[in-house]
């Protein structure tokens, strides 16, 4: 703003400042991350759920027993020597379940990055192209998505003896239809914006929209969908698991060790429950942490609140 | 309409021959019966034995020509052999559908029932404790494991026929093996005490993600233009509730429910195995643990048949209940 | 306001004064209106003029009783004599359509899509004159359609929202708000969501609603031209208080705000030979934490050092109902959009942001819905 003397009264006239521009600018990051902070159950979730994530992966290392070893203890109650107790066999509950968990959250997880990869990217090319590849391309993820879940997994993963990969690759392989659908209608829009209509008119190529102007501005959701994909996919695989198709032992997972321990509710209870709680806590933070994640990236929910 | 209705159906066809041949290819890929057969029975069978299974269940032939066999000979009620010695497969998949669909279709109702009354409620109180309560409870019930959950309701559920002293809740099958007066009373409530558990486990998660999503769609709508056009106008609170934002709240809840009918079906084959119902649920579990392919297709065909059906009714209703969505 | 003395009403159809209204949110309270007060008189016309966010469309909800219940609202509100704040929601109810009519800014979503328009225009009818048949209702709804304009009315009134046209939706609010023949008719932004081209039909059709009612009318709008054909009165919002109000000569010709200059300065005229226009650099203040002073004083080329510390009161600028809210309002006496604000430097320096928007860059797509 340009200082003016128009008026031409006397007395002292100041410059117009930019007083409301005093605020500091913030970037789109730092303004998901301070509403994602505000979230008060997302940000206990959080924290939580990287407590559990370090203890079950950190934690196999200090623990003195071992989740295949057994103990000379049989049956018994949560102690101080065993935390979460042993069961009829003498094995450790705690080095257990810590594995369990440790099988649970790498299925789940991968379950997660590998549908979210292979869905963001078919989405993406299915919207940005339109026409007929993307006719094709939602038809087959429609296909998919007929598909029962839980019925088809469990009719592939016995076949897979077990191994936690392929478990998480045959989930994976029925979910990634889901990221797709919510991809390609984020891209849908996106396209139609002004900036991809400038790259388009500098010369950059389809790959290049694709991936640097596509996808990160469609992160908000992808990241959203992952986090719900991680809830759905230890969801799924303890089911699995607990009806015989999933984990197999000598190895674990907190389904099996339900599984295992559905008999003994009574006279066992810690096999029965600790096993379940560990289940619904990563359950319930991821679900927070994704409601929290939508909640930042998408103000306008919040807008009610007013 | 019903010309629309038509061209959907005749649209699933090539959808449904689609979706079948490719998990036709799986579950043929997906183990190995014929080396079951052979190392599984003692003593261990002839050669000529093994050959003989082998040709009776066509794992000898190409799949391709397997699978075409078996949807043409489904089209004639022939719904292909089964490892196992003298079962009917089609016999045995419609005796087991008709116990599935009195769970589901129970569970499924009560669940939509009592979605939509916390679901609204949630959304008029939305910020009050009841709320809060509502929404903490519906993560709470998003987050358990069915299994975990029907584990413990089948504790209660014995705990409660011994405090009574009544054997009012079955934990175990659809129906008792027999009953000492037989008559239709009798029975009724026998199958209604053995379908409380399994109703309410199975009702537990599509409940808590209804009631959110009733919950969203309510307060998208209360929060919409035409909702406040209508208080403007003079409307009493109570009937822009009812017949302005609940009204139009509901009809995406068509969609919702319908697509999540194969997650229900899933949740089926966990409910009907903790409760040792003789439904498809076990169906599916015991043709997957013996690789027996025919079975598990004829499963996974009625699921399918389901599962687009249901599609077709809600985009149906969707029709009747949005005068936006016009099929011709 | 023009005084039209009739009777023991003494005229005022609605009062409103000192009203003020907050919402509590997460970074502290938004004081959306801070005291706003105007009278309107039987048949009156009324226009409030201001930016987004200025407060005028919270202050016609606080007068509907309509905010949300988190929304703090003090002050009066009288209409015809009875104070409105406070009365429980089922008395508001009864006022509500028959007494005070309100027309919202988007007709695509004022209407409820799974009801016909006949439906939703006899709804109100029948929801004020409990006798009333459906048959009847139907009838009058035909009537309605025709009154405001639209063609073949038999045969619209079936129709459902979505198959008719924006103006026509707007048409079909108009009717609903003139149902119940309402003494005071709130239009808030009734036009700004319209093709250029269906405005002028849309104001004809409120003219005519006004004229078939007796209706009082507060026209809220931030185009000033649709004022000046239509209101007797105008008051100018800013940051939720009204800066400046007059008849619609004072505030076109004298005015005596720098804000209302600066509204002038940047509408493009006709009857005037400026070579070019003026717009008002900057953007409205956050009604959050609101500094001291007036909330004016940063986009102002004529601040000085008063202006930081004290917020000017509503003030006599020239004659008795010409009002202004500027310390220096007498200084501004024959002044000018162009002698006040730089037209050059403004262009400049709007080129410069409207390059810096344009940029693309990861996440632009929610950057403007910050704000909050």
């Amino acid at each position: 703003m340009t200082d003016t003397e128009a008026a031409g009264s006397a007395g002292t006239q100041l410059p117009p400042t930019e007083r409301e521009f005093t605020v500091r600018q913030r970037t789109q990051t730092q303004l998901v991350l301070r509403r994602f902070l505000r979230h008060r159950a997302a940000m206990v979730s959080l924290v939580v759920f990287v407590l559990i994530l370090l203890w079950a992966f950190i934690g196999p290392h200090l623990w003195h027993y071992s989740y295949q070893k057994y103990t000379p203890d049989n049956s018994q109650p949560p102690s101080g020597k065993h935390p979460f107790g042993t069961n009829a066999s003498g094995y450790d509950a705690y080095a257990q379940v810590m594995r369990g968990t440790q099988t649970s959250l790498k299925i789940a997880i991968l379950i997660a990055l590998g549908s979210t990869f292979v869905g963001a990217i078919w989405g993406a090319v299915a919207g940005f192209y339109r026409g007929f590849v993307d006719s094709l391309m939602m038809r087959i993820a429609d296909l998919v998505l007929t598909l029962p879940l839980f019925a088809i997994a469990l009719v592939i993963s016995s076949r897979s003896g077990g191994s936690w990969y392929w478990i998480a690759a045959v989930i994976a392989g029925l979910t990634w239809a889901y990221v797709a659908r919510v991809v390609r209608a984020t891209v849908l829009s996106l396209r139609e914006k002004e900036f991809v209509e400038a790259a388009k008119a500098l010369g950059a190529s389809d790959a290049r929209i694709i991936f640097r102007h596509l996808l990160p501005n469609a992160l908000g959701p992808i990241i959203v969908n992952a986090t719900v994909l991680v809830a759905t996919g230890i969801l799924t695989e303890t089911a699995l698991s607990f009806v015989g198709f999933g984990v197999q032992p000598p190895d674990t997972s907190l389904g099996l060790l339900v599984s295992q321990a559905q008999t003994a509710v009574d006279t066992r209870p810690w096999l029965f429950y600790i096993p379940g709680a560990f289940i619904i806590a990563i359950a319930l933070t991821i679900n927070f942490i994704g409601d929290g994640l939508r909640d930042a990236f998408d103000p306008r929910q919040q807008r009610v609140r007013q | 309409m019903l010309a629309y209705t038509v061209r959907r159906i005749l649209v699933s066809i090539p959808v449904l021959i689609a979706s079948t041949f490719i998990v036709f290819l799986v579950v043929v890929n997906a183990g190995d019966p014929v080396a079951n057969f052979a190392t599984s029975r003692q003593p261990p069978p002839s050669k000529a034995a093994v050959a003989a299974f082998s040709r009776h269940i066509h794992a000898d032939e190409p799949a391709v020509q397997r699978y075409w066999n078996w949807i043409t000979g489904v089209l004639h009620g022939d719904w292909g052999p089964s490892v196992q010695p003298n079962l009917d497969i089609g016999h045995d998949l419609f005796t087991r559908f008709r116990v599935t669909v009195t769970l589901v279709a129970a569970a499924m109702i009560i669940a939509l029932i009592l979605a939509v009354v916390f679901g609204v409620f949630s959304a008029i109180r939305q910020y009050t404790a009841a709320d809060y309560t509502i929404t903490f409870f519906g993560f709470l019930f998003l987050a358990m494991p069915v299994f975990w959950f029907a584990v413990l309701l089948k504790q209660a559920g014995i705990w409660f026929n011994e405090q009574t002293g009544s054997q009012f809740l079955g934990t175990i099958g659809e129906k008792s093996p027999y009953l000492e007066v037989d008559t239709a009373w009798n029975e009724f409530s026998d199958r209604i005490g053995h379908l409380v558990l399994p109703t309410i486990t199975l009702a537990l998660v599509s409940f808590a993600s209804w009631t959110r999503y009733t919950r969203a769609s309510m307060l998208e709508v209360l929060n919409s233009d035409y909702v406040r056009l209508a208080r403007a106008k003079g409307l009493r609170r109570r009937t822009v509730m009812v017949r302005h934002a609940l009204r139009t709240a509901l009809i995406p809840l068509t969609t919702v429910t319908a697509l999540d009918i194969a997650i229900i079906l899933g949740g089926a084959v966990i409910t009907e195995t903790i409760f040792q119902w003789h439904g498809m649920g076990e169906m599916l579990v015991e043709s997957a643990a013996t690789v027996d392919v025919y079975r598990t297709m004829a499963w996974l065909l009625l699921s399918a048949v389901v599962v687009i059906g249901f599609n077709l009714i809600a985009d149906l209703l969707y029709a009747v209940l949005d005068p936006r969505i016009r099929y011709d | 306001m023009t005084v039209i003395q009739k009777g023991e009403d003494s005229g005022a159809v609605l009062e409103v004064e000192d009203l003020s209204v907050e919402f509590p949110t997460e970074d502290g309270l938004v004081r959306a209106v801070r005291g706003v007060g105007y009278r309107l008189d039987r048949g009156d016309s009324l226009g409030i003029v201001g930016e987004s966010g200025s407060g005028k469309s919270v202050t016609a909800l606080a007068v509907m009783g309509l905010l949300p219940a988190t929304a703090r609202v003090r002050g009066s509100v009288r209409f015809e004599g009875t104070e409105l704040l406070g009365l429980p929601d089922a008395r508001l109810s009864d006022l509500r359509g028959s007494g005070i009519a309100m027309i919202f800014q988007d007709p695509m979503t004022s209407l409820n899509p799974v009801y016909s328009v006949g439906y939703q225009i006899a709804e109100t009818l029948r929801r004020h004159q409990p006798g009333l048949k459906s048959r009847a209702a139907r009838d009058r709804a035909v009537d309605l359609l025709g009154t405001v304009g639209i063609p073949s009315p038999e045969r619209r009134v079936d129709n459902y929202p979505h198959e008719l046209s924006g103006g026509m939706r707007q048409r079909v609010v108009i009717a609903i708000a003139m149902a119940n023949d309402p003494d005071v008719i709130i239009a808030d932004e009734p036009t700004t969501a319209l093709d250029v081209t269906v405005q002028a039909q849309i104001l004809d059709a409120l003219e005519t609603a006004r004229a078939e009612t007796g209706a009082a009318l507060v026209l809220i709008t931030h185009d000033l031209g649709v004022v000046a054909g239509h209101s007797d009165r105008v008051a100018v919002m800013y940051a939720g208080r009204i800066v400046e109000t007059g008849s619609v000569e004072d505030i076109f010709y004298t005015p005596r705000m720098p804000y209302t200059l600066g509204l002038l300065g940047s509408l493009p005229r006709m009857d005037r030979e400026e070579e070019r226009l003026t717009p008002i650099t900057g953007s409205p203040p956050s009604m959050l934490n609101l500094p001291p002073g007036c909330p004016f004083a940063p986009r102002c080329p004529l601040r000085r050092a008063a202006c930081d510390t004290t917020e000017p009161a509503l003030r006599k600028a020239g004659h008795d109902l010409h009002l202004s809210a500027c310390h220096f309002a007498d200084e501004l006496v024959d002044t000018g959009a162009a002698d006040v604000f730089d037209a050059v430097g403004a262009d400049s320096e709007a080129l410069a942001r409207f390059a810096d928007t344009t940029t693309p860059s990861p996440h632009s797509t929610n950057a403007e819905e910050d704000s909050e």
